[in-house]
């Protein structure tokens, strides 16, 4: 299976047309046949209209995209699954959504950062123009502000960390929340900060917004242990951490080790889960297509288990966000390893990456 | 050339499989799979365009042939409707559909155009078909008990197989496969033979049953009720009558396309003892013999899916189709150097020669047929590919 975009939020009588246009059109959608007319008439998957391109400081681009469909809205911070053609082949990544939600024009908006060697944020960068076709996959992440908002922030943010906290710290400014917060953010220079004069100026406009910029070319990089001369109080505040790894687990240890680990709100992707260990008692798996047969102890994903066995599966990012994994599972009960939640799911997609057999049970991979 | 002393006795001594050392095959599998790489690695924008602009041509004619056949009462638009759609059908089902769930547009990673999501417009649900089809026949193409589209276990195309009074009718049957092909095909992706031997549960047997009922429900209720209803009172009958004429147009072309892919003369069958512990140039050397090709123009090949290249298919069957007939003279090139066959016809007689031996086979006995040997470039097919190698690209 491969990754698609989310599925639009249509009209009834959008939704009561497709159905009976079915009948017509099958084994195609009437969508095909509109969208011969205007391809964001197909309303296959969420796609939208690229209306600008900004270039950032520090390398950075911010891309605005006009959904064809009504954005289902999203919470500061969060990210989106964005696809997009380059040389015939669709790739899908994730990137921060930078826009604020309920924009008036209904449009959206994400910030990336050229990454040497990579084969999608280069292109963003370079060679992307206004009115390309996207492809709007689905907007995830728990990386949030709380609710009811916090009295006392500290955010910590380096490099293109930043981008989720400038939607945050826009959300608090909107809301007039910027009572005492503290923003540390490490880049190479003043000329290399994401979102540099826009931070700048919204610390001028608000006294309990403190701006503290490192700029690591000329002092010494961020240490969690400089904490207790920037912010003295900082065991008291809610914390928002983003940026490197090593950065996060550099500050995560000093916070779990000063007991405060709770205060700690992190963009954290889920570990590598699916090859054992944990609850259930695990099962036996038929892949139909493959003609193959697998055995899953507690614990082991049904990829885990088929890869084991010698089956050639799909697979993608094996942690349950990109759906490149899924099969359609035939018989019996399936496990979320995530949640531990156990569901008989005749007839629905399931994740194999994310999914452990209960009992026996076939799919159609 | 060492002759390997291990292999089963050839059936037919002219199986040129047996001709080949182990290092020439090791060579044949180094040059081949290079082939697929390098074609691979060019895939982009332009194979993109392709087949998308295919599938916008086969929506437009199919929406136009249905629009006309909504008059279908009037001779003229029945005679243009009908064949429009017919053409669109085969197009769908043949160059698009059969190719497209082969997985040979996966890499461009479009939901909508995937092996994965496709479903094309004939009676056979596309898991079953792709269960069949991608797997048990291109992996155990051409051999006998395992490959099931040998003779689709209704008929008897090869003298290895053995005679059965019941083969006296597969002349008659098979023109009434010829007419209902879809419907032969989606039976036949069922796999009697594991359902005799209990290999597929109560549960997957249900579904499956219960997977062609829907789309045989799908497929009837959409061309011999709403559309000819759409057209009226006055239309209903003859728009029925011109969407079971294109329905029988696609079956009988896609049955003869599909029929000279492996049954004609030139090609070779093998027993399971015969592969046993193939290497990977064993497999592309059987690949290669047992199919055989259709000449034609252009169009013809597109109308045929690029079927017509069924060589080049069984060698690189994930490989866009569009691609065939440029890597057709490398293939032949390859054959060329290590004497190998590089089958091929007229439409003509190829349909001939698998008539001949449907015919023949009803019967009692038979054997193998003549073999037409080590391959050699035709000079003037030579002459054009030494040209085109030292042309010095126009500018600009």
């Amino acid at each position: 299976m491969v990754e698609r975009g989310a599925v639009p939020a249509l009209s009834r009588v959008h939704r009561v047309v497709r159905r009976l246009g079915r009948v017509l059109t099958s084994p195609l959608l009437p969508d095909d046949y509109f969208a011969l007319l205007r391809p964001d008439w197909s309303a296959r998957e969420s796609t939208g209209t690229v209306t600008e391109v900004r270039r950032q400081r520090g390398g950075a681009v911010t891309i605005v995209v006009d959904p064809h469909f009504r954005w289902p809205g999203h919470r500061p911070g969060q990210y989106l699954r964005i696809g997009l053609e380059i040389n015939g082949i669709r790739h899908w990544r994730a990137y921060t959504i930078t826009s604020d939600p309920d924009h008036p024009g209904g449009l959206v908006s994400i910030t990336v950062k050229r990454t040497e060697g990579g084969k999608v944020s280069p292109f963003l960068n370079e060679s992307l123009q206004p009115g390309r076709r996207v492809f709007l996959g689905e907007v995830e992440g728990e990386f949030t502000l709380p609710v009811p908002l916090p009295a006392k922030a500290l955010f910590l943010s380096a490099g293109s960390g930043v981008t989720p906290v400038m939607a945050m710290l826009r959300e608090l400014e909107r809301e007039r929340a910027l009572h005492d917060v503290l923003h540390i953010h490490s880049a190479r220079d003043k000329n290399d900060v994401i979102f540099g004069t826009m931070l700048r100026r919204m610390a001028e406009r608000n006294p309990g917004y403190r701006l503290c910029e490192v700029h690591t070319a000329t002092e010494e990089r961020f240490s969690p242990a400089s904490l207790d001369e920037r912010c003295p109080d900082w065991r008291e505040r809610q914390v928002f951490l983003s940026g490197p790894r090593k950065m996060i687990d550099a500050v995560t240890g000093h916070f779990d080790g000063a007991g405060v680990g709770d205060n700690l709100h992190v963009e954290r992707f889920q570990p590598v889960i699916g090859t054992g260990g944990g609850e259930g008692a695990g099962g036996s798996v038929r892949f139909r297509v493959s003609d193959g047969r697998a055995e899953c102890e507690s614990g082991v994903s049904i990829l885990v288990g088929g890869e084991r066995a010698g089956v050639t599966l799909p697979y993608g990012c094996r942690m349950g966000i990109c759906h490149s994994c899924v099969g359609r599972l035939r018989d019996g009960a399936v496990r979320d390893l995530r949640t531990g939640a156990v569901t008989v799911a005749d007839g629905q997609m399931v994740r194999t990456c994310v999914s452990a057999p209960d009992g026996e049970i076939e799919i159609d991979l | 050339m060492g002759q390997k002393t291990a292999k089963p006795t050839p059936y037919d001594p002219d199986n040129p499989l047996y001709k080949l050392s182990d290092e020439q095959l090791a060579g044949i599998a180094r040059e081949f799979d290079a082939l697929h790489d390098q074609v691979f690695g060019e895939l982009g924008e332009v194979d993109a365009r392709y087949i998308r602009s295919m599938i916008t041509f086969h929506r437009r004619l199919a929406l136009a042939s249905r629009a006309v056949l909504l008059f279908s009462r009037y001779k003229p638009a029945w005679l243009l409707g009908t064949a429009g759609l017919g053409i669109a059908k085969i197009l769908e089902n043949m160059e698009i559909g059969h190719n497209v769930m082969h997985g040979q547009w996966d890499w461009m990673n479009d939901p909508n155009i995937h092996s994965s999501t496709w479903d094309w417009d004939t009676a056979s649900p596309a898991a079953a078909w792709k269960h069949s089809h991608n797997y048990v026949h291109h992996t155990y193409t051409n051999v006998i008990g395992k490959d099931k589209d040998v003779g689709y276990e209704i008929m008897r195309v090869d003298a290895r197989q053995k005679w059965h009074p019941v083969y006296l009718a597969q002349p008659l049957y098979n023109i009434v496969l010829m007419a209902f092909f879809e419907w032969g095909v989606a039976l036949h992706d069922l796999d009697f033979e594991a359902i005799r031997k209990g290999r597929k549960s109560k549960k997957q047997l249900v579904d499956e049953f219960k997977a062609i009922g829907q789309k045989a429900r799908r497929q009837v209720l959409k061309d011999y009720l709403v559309h000819p209803a759409l057209a009226g009172r006055k239309g209903f009958k003859s728009t029925l009558l011109a969407n079971f004429t294109a329905n029988i147009i696609r079956n009988v072309w896609s049955h003869a396309i599909i029929f000279c892919g492996h049954f004609p003369d030139q090609t070779f069958m093998f027993t399971e003892e015969e592969v046993a512990d193939e290497s990977r140039g064993a497999w592309y050397v059987r690949q290669l013999i047992g199919a055989a090709n259709i000449e034609g123009g252009p169009l013809f090949h597109v109308m045929a899916g690029n079927l017509s290249f069924q060589v080049e298919h069984h060698l690189f069957p994930d490989m866009p189709s569009s691609r065939y007939q440029e890597i057709a003279p490398k293939v032949r090139e390859i054959c060329e150097r290590y004497g190998l066959p590089y089958n091929t016809g007229p439409l003509g007689k190829q349909w001939g020669a698998v008539q001949r031996t449907i015919l023949r086979l009803a019967f009692p006995g038979g054997g193998p047929r003549p073999k037409p040997g080590p391959h050699t470039e035709p000079p003037e097919v030579k002459a054009r590919r030494e040209a085109s190698r030292d042309k010095v690209p126009a500018f600009p």
